[in-house]
Formats: C-alpha cells, structure tokens, sequence
C-alpha cells in the first residue's frame, strides 16, 4: 500500500456537514433510457460485445484546423475570402484569356507565390497544435488490463468503460464514474481551476456500493453498467444509474470526476470512463475561440476598398475613353487608325462593338491596375508578425525565471493591437496578487501583534515619502530575509518577538493567545503530512489562507500533527510547565465554510471534557454571533480590523464558546437528523440547526492575512498610467478586498473621490428577506440607477478641476448596471473616473463588462487574468493575456499572449506594443506608397496609349515588382524598425499615446502617403517621358522605344521607393541596410541576368541594359535626377516637421540625438509638458499631494 | 515566495531544458544601429550637396543639348498637291497621284557628321495594346518558326499560306522615303547601324525571308524585298521597336558628311505614307547627336531649377534655424495637446 495506510481510515463523510449528502433517486432518473439519456456503459467490459455495439468514440481529442485531407481545399478557402486575394485570384484566371495585358504564367506566379507561403504558414501552425495534441494524448494512465492487472496506457487509448487508476496530482484523462478512492469512504479532492478557476478543492464521493474496489485486484471480476445522460455541456450535472449486484443505484454530479481536473489530496482514485474525448464535459465545453482582427487591420481592409474605388474609377474613365476612341476608328466604313486594322477585328478592339470593347477593356484595365492594391501585402504582413511574435517570445525581460516561463505571442496577428490599448481590464487574484497567503498580523485581545509591513503599508509609505520607502526602494525585499536568518517559510510573515520563540506566555492575555492560537490550529480542515525523514510537517489545505493559519499556529508553537477520523492532535506549550505537551482533541463535528455562511466552526471536546465551539468568519457575520458581553475589546478589535483592511489584508475573526452536555447532546441529534434528511431543503434545514449553535459567542481576535501583490504591480501601473491607459479591475473579491487591493497598486488614493454603487443597502435588505423577487428586482434596479446618477453629477459638478474620481461597483448592482438601458448611463460613469473596481462579479459579468467597454467606447481593451472564471473576458476582449505563472492553463490556452507575471505587461504594452503597432502602420502606409507609386505609372502610360490597356513595362518586371524589388526593405521595417529604443519607450511612457490615438495610422497619414505615391508617380512618369522624348536617345542617334522607357522608369521606381523608405526610418542596422541597397543592387542583377537570357525569354528586356542603357549618360542623368526630385519634396516635408511640428517620438530622437537624454530637468520638461494630469498610480499620487502643498502655500499668502 | 509553490516542478525543470531564451543583440533587438534624425545641420548640409552637384551637371546637358543642330521640316500637309487639298485622303490612297515631293531645307549651322535623319510621326498609336502585340518574335526569329503566327491577328496570312514577317506592325512599315541633294551634288543616306545591335544578331533571322508579305487586300505600309533577309532590312527592325509615346521619331539613316551652315539641302519625299486619315504629322528632321544624345533641353532644365530649388531651401533653412528657433523638447504641437487643451480626458 501507498503511504496512506493511516489516512485511509479515515472517515471524513462523518464529519463533513454538507457536501457529502447521499444522492437519492431525484424525478430526473426516471428520464434514463429516454431521449437525451441514452447512453450506456458497461464498466469494466469495454471489449464486450454490447460495448462494441455502442461504439462510442476514443479519448483523442484534436485541437487542430486542418487534418491532411481538409487542408488543401480548407485552407485556400480561408486564402480566397479575402477580397484582395480573391480579386487576384480573378485577375490571374483573367489573365489566361486574351484580355490580359500580360502573360498569364508572370500574372498568376506572384499569386502562387503569395498564397503558398500563407499556407505554408497556417500548415506550420497547425502541425504545432497537431504536436500539441500528440503530447496530450499520448499522456500515461493507469488501466486495467484484466485479472487485476493494471499498466500504463497512452490517454488516447482509453475506451469507454475501462476502468482507470489516477494518482495524486495526476489529471483526470476523461470523465470518470468516481468508484473508490484511497479513502475508506470514497472521498476524494479534487482541483478544478482548469474548469471553472475556482481555487478551492471541492470534494466527490463514490457511492458507498464500490468503496471496497480499494485494490487492483479487486477489479479481477467487478462489472457493473452505468446509464446515464448523453454527452453534453452543463459541467454541474450528471444523471445517471448504475446497476451493480442486480441493484440499481443513483448517480449524480458528486460521483463524476471530469476531465482536466487534478486529483488532490488524495493518493488515487479508480474510476470507471464514462465520456471519452470530444465527448467529455470539458471539450463539450470548450468553443472554437473567437478569431480576433487588429484594428489596423480593419482599417486596412478599408483602405483596400478604398483602393478598389479607386481602381475602379480610372479603369472606368480609361474603359469609357477607350470605347469612345475605338468606335471613332471606323466610320462609315473609313478606318481612322487604318494601322489597327479595326474593320478586322477580335470583340475586343471591335469598332462595331465598341460597348463590348469597353467593357472587356474594362476587365483588363482591372488586371493591369492590380498593383494598385499590393498582392503581397498581406503575406507580408503576416510573415512580419510571425517574426514580431518570435522578438515578443525571446524577449529576455519578460521571461520569468522562477516558473521558467518566457513571454509567449500565441497568436500573432494581435501584435499592433497591442501597442493602441486604452482600457486594461485585469483580474485580480492570481494577475496583480499572486494567490499566495502569508499570515502577517493578528490582534489578540484587543492588542494588535506583527511588525510586518505589507506591500500596501510600503505603496502608503512611498506616497507619503517616509523613510520606508527607502528602506524597500534599496532592496528592503532582501533586506527583511537576511535580518530574519531563517529561510522564509511559505505562508508565513509574521514578526513580533512579544509572541514569538514561546515568548507569549508573558503576555498579559496569554491566556487568549493560546486559546487563539489553538482555534487556529484545530479550526480547520486541512491534512498533515509528515515528511517521515525530517520529521518536518506540512499540510495540504483547501485554501491558501486556510494553510496559513495552520502555519502559523505551527510556528508560534501549535504543531498540529495528527488527524484522525476523530480526533485532532496538537503539540502545544504549556504555559505553566514550559514543556512542550501533546493533546488530543476529540473532533465531534465541523460546519464547514461556504460562500453564505461565511464562517467555519467545529465542535471538539477538549482532554478535559469540556465542549468547545471554535468559530471563524467574516467580520460582519461573526460580531452579530457574538454574546452580548462576551466581548471586553470589541472596540479595539474593530478598530485594528480597519487598520488591517486599510493595509488591504484580509481579515477573519475568531471566536469561540464552551457548550454544556445538554445542549451540545440536543443540536447533534438535530444536526445528524438534518444530515441524514434526503429532501431539497436538505441544506437549509443543515444551516438553520447550525445557526442555532452558533451564537453568543467569546471574540478572540482578529487575523490579518495578507494576498501578496505580485512583483513590481504598483510600478507597473504607475508605468502604464502615465502611459495614459486605463485600468479597471475585475474581480470576484469582496468590496473590502478589492478596495485594499486598489490602494495597494495606486489605483485608489487619498482625496480621491470614491463613488460606491452597492446593493447592501437597509432597504434592499430587508425587501431581500421578504423574498419578492419583483419587487426586488425593481427596487435595486431603481437604486442602482439613482446611485449612477448621483454619481454622475458628482462628476459634472466637479468637471472644471479635474479632481480624480474612483467607481467601485458590486456584482449585485453591476447585474442591473449591465441592463440594456443602464448600461451606457454606467459606461458613461465609468469612463468619467479615473479608476473603476467591479468587485464579486461573475465570470459571466466580466465578459459582458468587457464588451461594454469595448464597443460602448470603440477603444482597444485588453484583458488580463490567469483563471478559467477570466477566460470569458480574455475572449471579449480585444486582446486576451493570459498569465502563465500558475498551474491552470485554462486562461493561457484561450488568451493572446501569455506572460508570466503582471510586471511584464508594461514591456509588452509601452515597448513591444509601440514599436509593432509602429512596424505595422507604417509598414502598411508604405506598402500603398510604393504600390501606388508603381501602379499609377502604369496608368498614366495607358492613358498615352489611348487606354489600350498596354503595360509600361515588361511582364516579368511587372510582377516581381512587390515579390523582390520593393519588398524587402519593408518587411525589414516591419521587424525591425525602432522609433525609440526600449530604454525611452519606459522614460517616455507618454508615447504610447501615439498608438491610443492612433496617430500613425490616422486617415490623414495614410492618404498623406497616398498622395505621396500619386505624386511620385507623376514625377517618374513625366521627367521619364519629357527626357526619353522623341529625339535621340544617345550619341548614336538611336531613339527610345517602350522597351527602353520602360527599364528607365522602372530602374527610377525603384529607386524612388527604396530611397523614400531610408529616408523615412531612421534606425538602420546592418539589415536595413541590406535589403534596401541589396534591392535596388537585386534590380540591376535581375536586369542584367534576364536580359543576358534568350529573347524568345526576355522578349523585349533582351540585353537591354548592356546595349541600350548602361553606355548611355542620358539614362544615368535620368535614374539621378528623377529620384532626387520625387524624393524632394517629402524630404522637405520631414525636415520642416522635425523642427517645427515634430511627433513625440522625433521629440525623444532629439533629446537621445543631442546627448541630452541625461538631463533630468529636459527630460522632466518634456515629460511634463507633454503629459496629460495624470489621475493613477503614485506618480500622480505624489503629484497630487505637491499640489496640496502649493495649495496651502497659496493660501497662506 | 511563490517560488515553492513550483518546488517540485522547478527541480524537475531544472532536469528539462531550461525555457529562458538565449540572449543575443539580434533577438533583444539590440542590434547596433545608426540612428540619423534631420537635424538642420544634416538638412542644409544635403541640399547644398544636391545642389552643388546638380548645377553643373545642368549646365552640362544644358550645354550639350544646346550644341546640337536639330531641323524639323513639317512636309505632310505642303507635299499635297493644291488641287488635293480638300481631300488629302483621296491623294494618298489613290496609286495614280504622284507622290513626290520636293522640299528645301537650309541648314542654320554647321552640322557636323554623322548627320542623323529621322522621320517622326504624330498621333501614331504604335504602343496601342493590339498593334503592340501583333507580331511574331518566334517567327522574325528563325525560319522554323514561320507558321507561328496565331499572335499576329488579323495579319496572319494569305491564300499563298502564313505571312512573314506577320502581324499589323510589320504590315504598316514606314515607307515614305528620302533623298538628300545639297548642291545637286546626291548625299548618301547609309542605313548602317541604325538598329540596336541585337536586333540583326538575335531578334531578326538571317534565314528568314519575306513571304507574302503585302500581297493581302489591303496593303498597309511598305513592300520588303523578300530576297533580303530580316536581319538586314534594317527599316523594319528599326520600325518593329515599338514606340513609346504616340509621338516619336525613328531612325531613317545617316548622312556621312558634315553640312555647312547655310547649306541648302534638297530633299526629295516619296509621301506615301497615310497619316492624314487619323490626323497624325509627318515630320523629317535632321539631327546631330551629341553625349546627351538628341536636341532636348528638359533635362538640364531641370537639373538647373532642382539645383537652384535646393540651393534657395538650404538658405531658407538656414534662415529659419537662425531666426525662429524653436526650443527643444517643445511639445505643443503634440496631437493630444492640440485636442485636449485643459487634458481631462478621463
């Protein structure tokens, strides 16, 4: 056996109130068989031939796009939704008809080229999910062979009705029919922060039929077969029967073990599998995540369409004028343009039919103006993004050494999104606090104990300036370990020498303490583990907090050792003796915790007979249990509870009373007949005889436990608030809670106004008690409403000094203030205070919170949490990021980005988000610029052509334009370009600003850089035309001909778009460099190469530019000057810009260019001057309090 | 402290590969960069440069196109008879009018040999897409290609079997012709090198002969003599470049001797060629050709007004910076201060 001989004779189901209730046939059962109930398995037996008839599916579960089959026809599907794409794809099969104005292989080869690579791509990222599932699939699991064998089998194997083994710690491979477990009774904890991210371990029982299938051998000849629903959804249900021994037995949800949670607590289990694969609750669960699109990339399809018009419109005008000038060619049988033979023609040139001409024409000129929108735009684009992902992932700031996890960009087309959030929408536990407890003050008898300071009590002292500040700010972290000289133990920051080392037996209230100490560590359910080597004991608890108060009652000399099923042992200090003394609590019940009744009790009798109830809870409902003077030091302890609050610790009272034989002898008589009552009201018949005994109580004290912020929070909203985003919390906390936890990350201050919307009101109250749900409901909606209006004339009143206001809102009111004729009233609210806190909301709220900001603001959201209760929000959102940081992977796997920690978020966001949302949005402004610049060439040639639809230039020049020449530099740009290096993205936080308004993808940018290629155009066109004119072309008289103006104009196209795009980045490494002087080097290789092919290859090209260019000086002078003058003007533009009107980022170039980066003072000036006042974080706390101190200066004078 | 929350985990990744990604300047994309901004001494210091570079390479082209000697003479509308005025179309389609004309052209300066003589046509669409691609390559190209002639519509070919060389371009060759008398002394026209010399040695086959060419019904431009082959009728290489602009000038030869000023030069035209139906010029200019190659003063203009614009920003800029400095880290002008005077945005 497995070192749990001694808990196995444990029967925790005894002592347990409530959540071990017997399942009772229930009206549902009678449905098993019926429709929706079909469902049958025969445990034990998944080879036999009733099972084979069943046929259900295996455990594998895909997570892929495409399998091998789907993935050709699938994926160019996805390619040709496109419109740009499917336009090419009609321009390239046009291409094979005799409208095209160029071959159809120099057409359609870009497209292929284009559409391979994005399929390339979507192949390489489904063959990573295709991984992904292998390694999932191919996980162990123990499984019963036959004749009590059990062995190893991959997950993917198991079949329906094999009976499995899983150990401690292990997940759940399938749905399971709990039927034994490790413990006598069947219990098992079980760990379902994948499912619904609740951090509680929740408790499941086999029925008690099968709780002696304890050993593998056992299983030799079990069989049983279980009916129940069919597969779906609903994680909370389950109906089913199982029939065993000839008897039909009930199943419900508290015999199903699902997928994807972990076993706790609990050695193993065996369980019967009930749903495999995509069949499981978990998979039914899951849905297809929603595919997110940047903004930029909207926008851009815009500017697409845009493109389109304008394509349309000059291939209309040219169609028009060309159908007009060919019906002139033949007139009453007199051919005009004798040389086009237009009485002897194909439709399409047909002077008869010179509507049909036109319209054809019009199909050409759309092949012909295709560079107008650039084919390897978004092939670009999604390669560049796939190398921005890779800098995002290998960024070695934002890896987390202690969990061994790098920044991860799981989808990457969200890259510029990040760099334009304005909202932050955060979880709390678990994202700014990092769900670990640590015991840190307590105040016993009215006397508060613990010098800790907690990380709120540092952000206060910060902002008050104190010497702490310093202490912390030097390294204060390290500091407080080294002067302990202990390692630190987990749980466990407390610090006060008047109770510690047994020190407190001298204390005036010993007595308390050790009644204190011993509540704490009796009062509980966790279960010790004693390291058999070191003697050394830890628990395992159902709470972080709850682990900490037995911690803590161990370190300050309760050693709790040994539970039993009835028995609870400690070793304890006796205060007259000085010894250490072990006693053994005999546990009679426990009434347990639950999010009603906010409080836990047990009933011990103590070695000396007597009863005791020890309690713990919640303030508010503990001080109404308490006896009326059984509390000399309510007043003290109140007020420390405050303090502690204030310090944003969480806080639990505790108190206990002795019972007499009688009384104890009644409420147990009710109690267990209240247990063993099998009707609905089960549970409220269990909390009514508890209330009873739960009263008059002797307050003890109070424990402050402190939810520690994760590392470099508060820096980093303060970072992200000058920064100017906005950061809202979502949480699920208590109001207290959350408001603590606000103060600590600066996102509460004092003078703040703080505009509470609650439902905890008298009123609402006591309609609650009546129950009247109508009544309620209108009553609550109606305050919530007043309340929001109140709070927004607290707002317009105050419009003119912008004096910082905070909104906190409960989940009760936030489900009214969610209401469609609420809810932009709320986000109007909302929007107008510089911090908003959603506390005790749902996962359900969180989303639709979310949206609201989403699409009631139109501004980028981002979405930050680590539990599955955040994956609704991270979908929301625009931009989900996942923490990675805890074991629940439920958030990651439906979240954008996963980073570590919370600290990482301000390098995502101000450097990594600023510097793609940059790449992007000028990569893009460029990709129209040069395309534009190239393809109105091409126009206004036709237009000299009598819109005939002749290109300019050779075919080939034609369509490797984007693939080789023009390209290059601007995928570089879009890796690699900087504004600002990372070090001034964090100095001048501000510059984020540029992507929130987004003012480098503005409309008035973009047509500015489209105007930019439309004038390019026209200057290469016209100096290229002007000077190729009629007259001789070099010394030896010859003139030039299309082939040798187009190579000229073209030759200038290139250098024209690479030289604008060195001109406008201005951070070249060795790679800029290369690919910009490599293209425009590529262009003249190519000219060189293809002319020197045969010409029945190069056609006209054929050796061009050794005979007819390269000797001629005339060309030169051309490919010199026509650059330089399209180039003239924008260079103008930038200059005038840059000293006159220049972005922030110039400004900061300046500052960096001149040296003066250094210069705190310049460098506060430009800060300042550029800041908006700033209403979060402790930068504009210490702000704020400046100017109370130039206020009061003020009035003095 | 959540560090032990992953005791375990971490001693068993420690085992594994460890995830933390490799420091490099490439990945931390802290590569060494030159990081030029325009400042005003960069902006002044590079438009002085253009400027100083481009104003004598103006005056150079300036002066060399000026150096050439160009005479256009305009003859399609004086080379109709007077009677046929009124109907020039009836005059050149009719085969019995005679065609020859005599035009004078006196010679303003010394034209130095080679004297370059070309014909320039006005609204001639030689780059209209379906002139551009009536024509064979394969088949100008070898004799084994003669039948490839399915591009060439609507010229392809007779009753006798495939036109060569086919296609309308080849069919609508240039045939006015020109003789140059100066003194009633004949001046050779040579034809030599007129082509690009990749024309005869690739483009046009030294073993293809003209075959049915402009035996059709209707004829368009000028006869071949079909015992010549391709590569030597150097008119039709020359004409069969295709143009780039409906206005342009080919190439008719060369005058091997240099012609005084004063000169009076006599020029006899066979006008045959059809350009009044579509409204299009004929022009015969003589040209010499300097290191710009012909008579076309656009780019030294232009090279001189760039210069000089550059010359005039760089004081202008200079100017600027002296007199209306504009103190660093001024952040006015920023779009959110421009939006948001008072800043609450919140």
């Amino acid at each position: 056996m497995r070192g749990g001989g001694r808990r196995r004779k444990l029967h925790f189901s005894k002592i347990y109130s409530f959540t071990c209730g017997k399942s009772s046939m229930r009206d549902e059962h009678s449905q098993i068989g019926g429709p929706g109930y079909s469902r049958v398995v025969y445990c034990n037996e998944p080879d036999s031939f009733e099972a084979h008839m069943r046929n259900y599916g295996d455990n594998y579960v895909r997570s892929t796009k495409y399998t091998v089959a789907t993935f050709l026809p699938k994926s160019l599907f996805e390619q040709f939704r496109r419109v740009a794409n499917f336009y090419f794809l009609v321009t390239g099969t046009l291409a094979f008809t005799p409208l095209a104005p160029f071959t159809a292989v120099s057409a359609i080869i870009p497209l292929i080229i284009v559409i391979g690579a994005t399929m390339v791509k979507e192949g390489i990222e489904d063959w990573r999910r295709k991984q992904q599932d292998i390694e999932v699939n191919n996980r162990k699991v123990n499984v019963h062979y036959g004749n009590g064998v059990f062995d190893y089998t991959a997950w993917r194997n198991l079949r329906v009705g094999d009976i499995v083994r899983v150990e401690k710690d292990e997940f759940f491979p399938t749905d399971l029919l709990l039927l034994s477990s490790s413990y006598d009774d069947a219990i098992c904890y079980v760990e379902t922060m994948n499912l619904d991210g609740e951090t509680n371990l929740k408790l499941k029982q086999a029925l008690e039929v099968t709780s002696f299938l304890q050993e593998d051998s056992k299983f030799n000849d079990f069989n049983a077969i279980v009916k129940c629903e069919d597969p779906n959804a609903n994680l909370y249900s389950f109906v089913g029967t199982m029939e065993f021994d000839k008897q039909q037995f009930p199943l419900s949800p508290q015999q199903l073990l699902l997928r994807d949670s972990k076993l706790r607590n609990t050695d193993y289990i065996y369980g019967a599998v009930i749903f495999t694969g995509p069949d499981t609750k978990v998979i039914q669960n899951s849905t297809a995540p929603p595919s997110k699109r940047s903004r930029v990339e909207k926008k851009m399809d815009k500017i697409i369409y845009f493109l389109f018009c304008v394509l349309f419109t000059m291939a209309f005008v040219g169609s028009i004028y060309f159908g007009i000038a060919t019906k002139d060619d033949l007139n009453n049988g007199i051919m005009k343009r004798w040389y086009l033979r237009p009485d002897n023609s194909r439709i399409f040139f047909d002077a008869k039919r010179a509507p049909y001409a036109a319209i054809y024409h019009f199909l050409t000129a759309l092949m012909l103006y295709g560079y107008f929108i650039p084919i390897s735009l978004y092939v670009s684009i999604e390669i560049v993004k796939v190398l921005q992902s890779i800098f995002i992932n290998q960024d070695i700031h934002m890896y987390y050494e202690e969990s061994d996890k790098p920044a991860h960009a799981r989808t990457s087309n969200l890259n510029e999104e990040l760099g334009q959030v304005d909202t932050i929408l955060s979880d709390k536990t678990g994202t700014l606090t990092c769900n670990s407890m640590e015991f840190i003050k307590c105040s016993v008898a009215g006397t508060a104990y613990g010098r800790g300071y907690t990380e709120v009590e540092r952000a206060m002292g910060r902002r008050n300036g104190s010497p702490l500040v310093h202490q912390h700010l030097s390294g204060g972290d390290n500091l407080k370990d080294s002067t302990d000289g202990k390692a630190p133990i987990k749980g466990f920051n407390f610090k006060d020498e008047r109770v510690m080392n047994g020190n407190w037996v001298n204390e005036p209230n010993a007595e308390y303490i050790q009644k204190f100490f011993s509540l704490l560590a009796i009062c509980h359910t966790a279960i010790p583990e004693v390291d058999e080597a070191t003697g050394n004991i830890s628990y395992e608890a159902e709470s972080p907090d709850e682990a900490a108060f037995v911690i803590a009652a161990r370190e300050l000399g309760f050693e709790f050792y040994k539970r039993t099923q009835t028995t609870i042992s400690l070793r304890e200090l006796d205060p007259v003796s000085g010894k250490k003394v072990e006693r053994t609590y005999s546990l009679l019940n426990v009434l347990e915790f639950n999010s009603t009744r906010k409080r836990m009790s047990v009933i011990v009798r103590s070695e000396g007979g007597k009863i005791l109830l020890l309690s713990k809870g919640a303030d508010n409902v503990m001080l109404e249990r308490l006896a009326r003077n059984g509390s000399d030091f309510e007043e003290e302890t109140m007020e420390h509870l405050n303090e502690y609050a204030d310090a944003g610790l969480r806080t639990l009272i505790l108190a206990y009373r002795e019972l007499d034989e009688d009384e104890y002898k009644e409420f147990n008589q009710n109690f267990i007949k209240a247990k063993n009552s099998v009707s609905a009201e089960r549970e409220t018949v269990i909390d009514e005889v508890t209330e009873k005994i739960e009263k008059d109580l002797i307050l003890l004290g109070a424990t402050a436990v402190e939810d520690k912020l994760q590392n470099g929070v508060p820096d980093c909203i303060d970072k992200l608030a000058q920064a100017g985003i906005k950061i809202w919390v979502l949480t699920g906390d208590k109001m207290e809670t959350a408001i603590n936890i606000g103060f600590a990350c600066s996102l509460l201050r004092q003078g703040m106004k703080q505009i509470v919307i609650t439902l905890e009101s008298p009123e609402i109250k006591v309609l609650e008690k009546e129950g009247e749900k109508e009544a309620i409901a209108t009553a609550s909606k109606g305050s919530v409403l007043n309340q929001i209006n109140r709070g927004k004339a607290q707002l317009t009143a105050s419009s003119r000094n912008p004096e910082a206001f905070a909104l906190i809102i409960d989940g009760k009111s936030l489900a009214y203030a969610l209401e469609d004729d609420v809810k932009n009233l709320f986000l109007n609210l909302a929007i107008g205070c510089a911090s908003v806190i959603c506390c005790r909301s749902s996962p359900k709220q969180k989303a639709l919170v979310t949206r609201l900001v989403k699409s009631g603001t139109g501004k980028t959201t981002l979405a930050i949490g680590d539990g599955a209760n955040d994956v609704g929000m991270l979908q929301e959102a625009d931009i989900g990021v996942g923490i990675s940081g805890v074991e629940g992977m439920q958030a990651v796997m439906s979240s954008d980005i996963a980073i570590a920690q919370f600290q990482y978020l301000e390098r995502l966001l101000l450097v990594h988000g600023h510097w793609c949302y940059r790449r992007i949005s000028s990569m893009i402004c460029y990709f129209f610029y040069k395309n534009i610049a190239f393809g109105f060439t091409l126009f206004l040639y036709e237009a000299h052509t009598s819109f005939s639809g002749t290109p300019a230039y050779n075919d080939w020049f034609l369509s490797l334009y984007n693939v080789f020449f023009s390209s290059l530099p601007v995928v570089a740009m879009g890796v690699f370009d900087q504004d600002v290096s990372a070090r001034f993205c964090f100095k001048f936080p501000l510059l984020y600003q540029e992507g929130v308004q987004n003012i480098l993808f503005s409309w008035r940018r973009i047509f500015g850089w489209m105007l930019n290629g439309f004038t390019t155009a026209a200057i290469i066109f016209f100096f290229c035309t002007k000077a190729l004119a009629h007259q001789a072309f070099n010394s030896e008289g010859k003139t030039a001909g299309r082939d040798i103006l187009g190579a000229t104009m073209y030759t200038c196209t290139v250098w024209v778009v690479n030289l604008q795009m060195a001109l406008a980045i201005s951070y070249f490494t060795l790679i800029q460099h290369l690919f910009i002087w490599g293209s425009i080097a590529l262009w003249y290789i190519f000219l060189l190469a293809y002319g020197a092919m045969s010409p029945s290859l190069s056609t006209t090209a054929y050796k061009i530019f050794i005979e007819a260019l390269a000797p001629t000086p005339s060309f030169w002078l051309i490919t010199i000057f026509v650059p330089v003058s399209g180039l003239i003007l924008f260079f103008t533009y930038s200059a005038v810009q840059m000293r006159f009107f220049p972005m922030y980022h110039r400004t900061i170039q300046w500052i960096r260019y001149e040296g003066t980066s250094n210069d705190p003072k310049l460098c506060d000036m430009v800060r300042q001057r550029s800041l908006r006042p700033q209403t979060v974080g402790f930068t504009a706390r210490l702000a704020a309090r400046a100017n109370r101190i130039k206020d009061r200066h003020h009035n003095r004078r | 402290m959540d560090a032990k929350d992953g005791a375990s985990d971490l001693t068993s990744s420690t085992k594994k590969k460890s995830r933390r990604p490799k420091y490099s300047q490439f990945t931390q994309q802290e590569l060494p960069a030159c990081k030029p901004i325009l400042t005003p001494a960069w902006v002044i210091l590079i438009f002085v440069a253009i400027g100083i570079v481009f104003l004598p390479i103006g005056f150079a082209s300036l002066f060399a196109s000026e150096h050439v000697v160009e005479i256009v003479n305009h003859y399609d509308r004086d080379c109709v008879p007077p009677n046929y005025v009124d109907n020039k179309l009836a005059y050149i389609q009719s085969s019995k009018t005679n065609k020859t004309c005599i035009r004078r052209v006196t010679i303003p300066k010394q034209m130095k040999s080679p004297v370059y003589i070309y014909y320039q046509l006005d609204h001639f669409y030689q780059n209209h897409r379906r002139y551009v691609k009536s024509r064979s390559d394969g088949q100008l190209r070898s004799k084994s290609n003669e039948k490839k002639t399915d591009t060439c519509a609507p010229e392809r070919y007779t009753a006798n079997g495939a036109i060569v060389p086919c296609g309308l371009v080849a069919w609508s060759l240039f045939n006015d012709t020109y003789k140059f008398s100066v003194n009633n002394k004949q001046l050779g026209v040579s034809k030599k090198d007129i082509t690009w010399k990749s024309d005869p040695k690739k483009k046009f086959g030294s073993d293809v002969y003209p075959k049915n060419f402009q035996s059709g019904g209707l004829i368009g431009g000028a006869k071949l003599n079909s015992s010549i082959p391709l590569s030597e009728q150097e008119d039709l290489m020359v004409w069969m470049r295709t143009s780039t602009l409906p206005t342009f000038r080919k190439l008719y030869g060369k005058i091997e001797a240099d012609l005084e000023a004063d000169d009076i030069v006599t020029v006899t035209i066979e006008n045959n060629y059809n350009t009044y139906i579509f409204g299009g010029n004929k022009k015969l200019v003589l040209s010499t050709a300097s290191w710009i190659g012909g008579k076309n003063c656009l780019l030294g203009i232009a090279y001189l007004t760039v210069g000089g614009l550059c010359l005039f920003l760089a004081i202008s800029f200079l100017l600027l910076y002296l007199f209306k400095p504009r103190p660093l880290g001024d952040t006015s002008y920023l779009s959110w201060n421009r939006s948001a005077p008072g800043g609450h945005i919140y």
